[in-house]
């Protein structure tokens, strides 16, 4: 499959040509349209909130926002950031209801703090990856748009990004620009391991006032969710670690010997009479 | 963009992140444009703490004193801010405060900083905050 993120800066490749066939294709559109609901699922808003659609493109997403009826706790209002003027353009010409901006997100997110009740990206952030001069890194651009998204979400407020990664390093990379910022961050992956694998990176901001789950995990995201497995490679305190066996005892001989096996010595085979205590002689 | 959103908003440019002037913007040359957009009181109600009633004071007064386009006069805002209640209980308060941030947008026009001057151009009612790389 062909990057377009490889090749080209996000302003550059979508032309007038480009940003008009990407509105009116009706896959993409389809796409867009259930990755969109996946997120707002994610983000689980209850009340009319204010939302920050990164990378807007023509407000394929934003029209999701602004339709959700009443009873769903829309419609919310949002405002939409992205860097190419034509994908803006389409968005005039079509009509959306939010407000749309010129800004490049590697530059920083321009709202003050504890402006947005959440904020959605759909296909957008695996584009701050690709640094175009000498003068910023991958690295320097992630920083400032996570660290200006961290400010202008609320305390407790969530950010759902669906991206492209393009291998695992970009994919950690990416997390861990999120974690430096001072997010929470989780991955969800729909369809693993297949070629339509889609990755939403689950971002909290902080402790939700609202408690409402077991120590405001970042896994609680998915909690009440159908089809989804949580897999936590985070270490699980410290049972696993050094200090829990005890010195001399017999788990403790038999990793020893486990060890000096690796390094090819010659090793006692471990019986029910390894590391039992001697019989007093007297 | 809606005056609502000019509440919002902040200089980008790295220098004046720490300066308290740099918000808010200060809208130059500003064409308004009036939109009809449906009541969302609990949209309004979510926001209200979260509106900077000083700014938004600020705004208007300077969105509409030099222009005057505004067909009925702008809405008067009361000096301090509401509280949920007030704005639960008052329909006429609801309705202005409505029409002010999410049907009123500006079109065209130029955001200035208060600190470091940059102007933001607003084309079709969309601010162009890309900024030259030594601005960042």
């Amino acid at each position: 499959m062909s990057r377009p993120e490889d090749t080209l800066l996000a302003d550059v490749h979508y032309d007038d040509v480009e940003a008009r066939k990407y509105t009116t294709s009706s896959r993409i559109q389809n796409i867009q349209a259930s990755m969109t609901r996946r997120a707002l699922e994610l983000l689980d808003l209850k009340t009319p909130s204010l939302i920050l659609d990164v990378g807007c493109g023509s407000g394929l997403s934003g029209e999701i926002l602004s339709d959700i009826p009443p009873e769903e706790g829309g419609p919310h209002v949002w405002i939409g950031m992205d860097i190419s003027p034509s994908m803006l353009d389409v968005a005039l010409q079509r009509d959306v209801e939010g407000d749309l901006f010129l800004a490049d997100i590697g530059q920083g997110v321009p709202f003050r703090a504890g402006t947005f009740d959440a904020a959605i990206s759909i296909s957008a952030i695996q584009w701050l990856c690709n640094a175009e001069s000498s003068e910023t890194s991958p690295q320097q651009r992630l920083a400032r748009f996570f660290g200006g998204l961290y400010q202008s979400l609320k305390r407790g407020g969530r950010a759902v990004c669906q991206f492209y990664p393009k291998n695992d390093v970009q994919k950690q990379m990416i997390t861990s620009a999120a974690v430096k910022a001072g997010f929470g961050a989780g991955m969800l992956e729909d369809d693993p391991d297949t070629k339509n694998v889609k990755v939403y990176l689950v971002l909290t901001a902080g402790q939700s006032a609202v408690a409402n789950t077991k120590s405001g995990d970042i896994t609680g995201v998915v909690e009440n969710m159908e089809g989804v497995d949580v897999v936590d490679n985070r270490r699980q305190g410290r049972s696993s670690g050094k200090g829990e066996i005890k010195k001399g005892s017999k788990q403790w001989i038999i990793k020893k010997k486990e060890q000096m096996e690796r390094k090819g010595k010659v090793v006692k085979t471990t019986s029910k009479y390894t590391g039992r205590k001697r019989r007093i002689a007297f | 963009m809606k005056l609502l959103t000019l509440n919002f908003l902040t200089c980008a440019v790295k220098t004046c992140k720490s300066s308290s002037d740099s918000f808010p913007l200060h809208p130059k040359d500003a064409e308004l444009a009036s939109d009809d957009v449906e009541v969302n009181p609990e949209l309004l109600v979510n926001l209200l703490p979260r509106l900077d009633w000083k700014a938004l004071k600020t705004t208007s007064a300077e969105v509409f004193l030099p222009s005057c386009i505004y067909p009925l006069g702008f809405p008067q805002l009361p000096d301090s801010p509401p509280t949920i209640e007030q704005l639960q209980s008052d329909d006429k308060l609801l309705k202005d405060l409505h029409s002010l941030l999410m049907e009123t947008n500006l079109m065209e026009g130029k955001l200035v900083c208060g600190v470091c001057g940059h102007e933001y151009a607003v084309r079709e009612g969309i601010p162009n905050f890309l900024l030259p790389s030594h601005l960042v």
